[in-house]
């Protein structure tokens, strides 16, 4: 297609597909009176029927451009990272409403998700119990759930991003992932930015001019973040989310497998580290 | 200033607020088949509660750049001629695709904004482009999209100042924008969409 062409320019009328994929691979530099042209040239009869080849092939387009982005396996991690998150949250928020009534009736209550876990085996006394070691039921599924979901998690992050997930590990190369809206857009980014994800209110605090920058965002998780000290840990978060952004730009670029990286990311580390807060 | 043709302050709850006519959308409140526009949700229903002259008559092409999940394209779809909608993210276009399969003119298109020779061997010159993306670069989208806009045409634009710069003042980032914007736009009037919409600058203006 020539860049002066309407996107049904050599179009059947008929062959929805080629119209949608016209509408999303076809380019053009200026825009023009395509329903006249359409006319002119036979593609329609008039105006009216050029807006309703116009409107099916735009809506099978979109519609079709939506389910492949939506369906990319970068996204179905994100959806199951950020379920992990719910699940766990929501036990734990329903681990604390089991216990605040289990020690009503209970001498011997305890408190979290492993004491739900107990009481939901237990045989109720009563109507009110019964309705309490359900809800405690509910809370030991919704941990189970939250166990498979991480296991799901730590099978599919290194189909997606081999590399980030290597250094990263599987759920935190998930949740960069998540954080940034896709692999794409995390590949994109700049590792300055890598190294605060997670950390927007206390970035945006810190631009806004009464905070100190942050030193790290959800890569605080990582081990050699974690245990860097806290002197260095600045450095060993910058050092880190470098190795992360390279690591993601090969995942989405080429998809090869660098085992490199990781020999050269534990070699800054160890420098690091061995620097023993003298800077 | 007068309402573009196909909208109306119609009376929800007692109150005289602006509506179109159309099949609903996202749970909006219908009197008699008119669908209440709020200017909470929409700055460009913002921009025609306020009293800002739009321009808009009803029955104009529009291009429209960040269409979202159409709350707002669908009421300009009511009242417009043909409507092009871009929106980049495919989430919102899921909901937008959907509000096109109930309107006969409206034509989702999944582009990027800030790529106009994506989509312009489909859109054809318009009356009006409606712009409003949550981007940084706002001025630079409206001056690439320029050339979808007839020599007697209205760019309605609302500028996000939190899109730009969250370390300006709003006020200092709308002179930015406006003093790029300027450089293809003649500015015909400005005003803020407060209490609708923080920190958001409405612009009407025509190409140069």
């Amino acid at each position: 297609m020539d860049s002066d062409d309407g996107w049904f320019r050599g179009l059947d009328p008929d062959d929805g597909a080629a119209a949608a994929s016209a509408i999303t691979e076809g380019r053009g530099d200026d825009p023009a009176d395509w329903p006249a042209i359409a006319v002119e040239s036979g593609f329609a009869p008039d105006r009216e029927t050029y807006y309703d080849r116009l409107r099916a092939a735009t809506i099978e387009a979109a519609q079709t451009g939506v389910t492949k982005r939506e369906q990319a396996d970068d996204q179905q991690l994100v959806h199951a990272i950020r379920s992990l998150d719910d699940c766990e949250r929501t036990a734990n928020e329903l681990a604390e409403r089991v216990a605040e009534w289990a020690g009503t009736r209970f001498e011997d209550a305890g408190t979290g998700i492993e004491y739900a876990r107990d009481l939901a085996e237990r045989e109720p006394g009563g109507p009110a119990e019964a309705r309490l070691i359900k809800l405690a039921g509910r809370v030991a599924g919704l941990a189970e759930e939250a166990a498979t979901l991480r296991q799901y998690v730590e099978t599919a992050a290194p189909d997606v991003a081999p590399n980030l997930s290597a250094l990263a590990g599987p759920v935190l190369a998930a949740r960069l992932i998540s954080l940034a809206g896709g692999l794409e857009t995390l590949a994109k980014k700049p590792s300055g930015t890598v190294q605060v994800l997670g950390a927007e209110d206390a970035l945006f605090a810190h631009l806004q001019g009464s905070a100190p920058s942050p030193k790290h965002g959800v890569i605080y998780t990582h081990e050699y973040v974690r245990g860097t000290d806290p002197e260095d840990r600045g450095s060993a978060a910058r050092a880190l989310a470098g190795k992360l952004s390279i690591a993601a730009r090969i995942d989405h670029y080429s998809g090869d497998r660098r085992p490199e990286l990781e020999a050269e990311l534990d070699e800054r580390i160890e420098a690091i580290q061995s620097r023993g807060g003298s800077e | 200033m007068s309402l573009p043709e196909g909208v109306k302050r119609r009376s929800f709850d007692r109150q005289e607020r602006l509506a179109t006519q159309g099949p609903p959308v996202y749970g909006e409140p219908v009197v008699d088949g008119w669908r209440r526009w709020d200017p909470d949700r929409s700055k460009l229903g913002a921009m025609l509660e306020k009293d800002i002259e739009t321009d808009l008559r009803g029955g104009e092409t529009v291009l429209y750049l960040g269409a979202a999940s159409g709350t707002t394209v669908s009421h300009v779809a009511d009242f417009a001629g043909p409507t092009y909608a871009v929106e980049f993210a495919a989430r919102p276009m899921r909901d937008l695709v959907d509000v096109a399969r109930d309107r006969e003119r409206l034509f989702p298109l999944l582009k990027d904004a800030r790529a106009p020779e994506t989509y312009a061997h489909v859109v054809e010159p318009a009356d009006v482009i409606v712009q409003d993306v949550a981007t940084r670069g706002q001025a630079a989208v409206a001056l690439a999209n320029r050339r979808f806009l007839r020599d007697d045409g209205r760019l309605c634009m609302a500028i996000k100042a939190r899109s730009e710069d969250v370390t300006q003042s709003p006020e200092s980032v709308f002179e930015d924008v406006i003093d790029s914007l300027s450089t293809g736009y003649e500015i015909l009037d400005r005003a803020r969409l407060e209490p609708y919409h923080d920190d958001h600058l409405a612009v009407i203006a025509r190409p140069r």
